[in-house]
């Protein structure tokens, strides 16, 4: 069998690892794959890339492709998600004005705890808040609406959610044009290191399992490639595993500050990769174990359920019927194919498909295919669970 | 300030790059009657583009700021503008794949002054067709749902009255002429009246 080029797109991004450890690490020549990796500006511009066919498979947003379904955004081939590349691994940030004024007010940044630090964030941002987030169709503006929302804090357009290309983040935080921002890795760390603003709570702090970046494809791509596909599946998910090893931290790190793919400082990056952070611009230390996942707790298992919460905040949004948004999101995260390729792998494989979101106290096994699947804490800060049967 | 010819297309040109701004003014100028506006600094480009409400935008491909358009394009809702996007290069056939599948968006060589004109030419037509196929996709949508409200009421006075499908027709249409309203109009008071007495 000779080697198969596929052209992929990524973002840089610490999350983009996948994609990038998948090529570097061997695990895509392992399945006789060559991935040619496109670095993209801007996530219209990878959308449009991977709908009009100039790649094959790229990092998505995890609500793109289901926004793409439910006729949201720019124009777009139907997309399908294969797996999910990475849970959580973003970080909200606020001003040093607004920083110091929280402070003053006795919030300690203690890095974790979403109900504290989002009540001392709209208590100092007043009404006239305003958060960057890296696209309207994100995790970050989900996320972000979420937890103000379940805090009292209105809904969008009553909170200013807009939005701000990652590396022009510390700007907007310098110029005044946002209060604070959510954002990936290492994008948060790099505004502190510019001393822009201050680090408030990781993303998992809101949702502990959430599902960040997927990896996409074009619908009609999948269904004609099914051997790709799986191969594609299998080279990640043993990145996947590969990263989530703490010894692979240090080398994983130096392989994304390269010129060519992230063109930042290793030591920024690696603070994602083993949650250690440096939260305010003089230097106060945080941890955040399990910042992002890549692997434990059947991390790139694309579970139907977590399209559906995901549709179900756009269909709130955008005034959609919900039973409908989340009957068409449900098939875009495509655990039939996931499950199909790593059969016999020996992979973590859950018996069902779709799960309640957000009832996970600690980590359990769940029982599956080949061994339990372990699980790990799947909790919204407000202790709310999300049951694709029973919502709409 | 800028004096504004009532007529002329308005442009704002999103490019940091002095030095490339300049090209693209130029190259503008020699191309028609423009009026050209150039947002260097990305900060605030939403408001800034919102404040200026210019005919269309002009972005470089490898620009960021691009995903700032795309929300732009979202909250403006009808007044939603085409933005035209400068590749330096048409290496990946994207531009092409793109304006094929009906996006107002890709431009290739954008930069070459003579070929700008015609470029932005396609961008804002293709923009106005696409514009214009959504209005009439909304229209077809609409005549569709009214055609098949008048065909339930049209089966509902046939049956009423036993009368044929003609004669059916010729009763609504001479009761909204009557009423000064429309036959759709009438067959769907008919539909809902009969869903409530039944």
């Amino acid at each position: 069998m000779s080697v198969t080029r596929i052209p992929a797109g990524y973002v840089p991004l610490t999350d983009a690892a996948p994609l990038i450890a998948a090529q570097e690490m061997g695990f895509a020549a392992e399945e006789k794959l060559a991935l040619d990796l496109h670095r993209a500006p801007s996530w219209s511009l990878l959308r449009d890339m991977l709908a009009f066919g100039q790649v094959d498979a790229a990092q998505m947003l995890a609500p793109v492709p289901v926004a793409a379904a439910l006729g949201l955004g720019g124009a777009s081939a139907p997309l399908s998600v294969l797996s999910v590349l990475s849970v959580n691994g973003t970080v909200i940030g606020v001003s040093g004005g607004l920083a110091r004024k929280m402070a003053a007010a006795g919030h300690r940044f203690f890095f974790d705890d979403a109900v504290a630090a989002g009540r001392a964030l709209i208590a100092a941002g007043g009404p006239e808040l305003r958060i960057g987030v890296p696209f309207p169709f994100s995790m970050h503006a989900e996320l972000l609406t979420y937890w103000l929302t379940g805090l009292g804090a209105g809904t969008p357009p009553d909170i200013g959610i807009r939005t701000v290309p990652p590396p022009l983040m510390a700007e907007a935080i310098r110029s005044g044009e946002i209060d604070a921002f959510c954002v990936g890795e290492p994008w948060g760390s790099m505004a502190v290191e510019q001393g822009a603003g201050a680090l408030l709570l990781p993303g998992r702090a809101i949702w502990s399992f959430a599902p960040e970046k997927v990896l996409a494809v074009r619908s009609a791509w999948a269904d004609r490639e099914p051997g790709l596909s799986g191969r594609l599946i299998r080279a990640l998910w043993r990145a996947g595993r590969w990263l989530a090893d703490p010894a692979s931290r240090g080398l994983a790190a130096e392989i994304l500050s390269a010129r060519r793919y992230l063109d930042l400082p290793a030591e920024i990056i690696e603070r994602a990769l083993s949650g250690k952070f440096t939260v305010t611009p003089q230097g106060l230390q945080r941890e955040a174990p399990g910042f992002i996942g890549f692997h434990d707790g059947a991390a790139g298992f694309p579970w139907r359920s977590q399209a559906q919460w995901i549709a179900l905040q756009l269909a709130r949004r955008n005034g959609l019927d919900r039973r409908a948004a989340l009957e068409t999101a449900g098939s875009v995260f495509r655990s039939d194919l996931y499950r199909a390729a790593l059969r016999d792998t020996g992979a973590e494989l859950p018996d069902g498909s779709s799960k309640p979101e957000g009832a996970v106290g600690a980590p359990l096994a769940a029982g599956g295919e080949s061994e339990p699947a372990g699980l790990l804490q799947n909790r919204f800060f407000d202790g709310r669970v999300f049951d694709p049967l029973a919502a709409d | 300030m800028v004096l504004r010819m009532p007529d002329a297309l308005s442009i704002a040109v999103v490019e940091p790059d002095r030095e490339r701004a300049f090209m693209i003014v130029e190259g503008l100028r020699e191309a028609g009657d423009f009026d050209v506006q150039v947002i260097s600094e990305p900060s605030g480009l939403a408001r800034q583009i919102q404040m200026r409400d210019p005919d269309v935008v002009l972005i470089d491909i490898a620009n960021p700021s691009r995903d700032v358009l795309e929300e732009l394009t979202l909250a403006s809702g009808p007044k939603d503008r085409p933005v035209a996007i400068f590749a330096d290069r048409s290496e990946d056939g994207l531009s092409a794949a793109a304006v094929e599948a009906g996006v107002s968006a890709y431009v290739v060589d954008g930069l070459q002054p003579a070929r700008l004109k015609p470029v932005l030419d396609a961008a804002i037509a293709r923009f106005r067709l696409f514009q214009r196929m959504r209005t009439e996709l909304a229209e077809a949508k609409r005549a569709l749902e009214e055609r098949k409200v008048i065909d339930r009421a049209k089966g509902m006075v046939m049956k009423a009255r036993g009368i044929s499908e003609d004669e059916a027709y010729a009763l609504l249409r001479k009761a909204a002429m009557d009423q000064n309203k429309r036959v759709a109009e009438v067959a769907q008071a008919l539909v809902t009246a009969a869903g409530l007495l039944a």
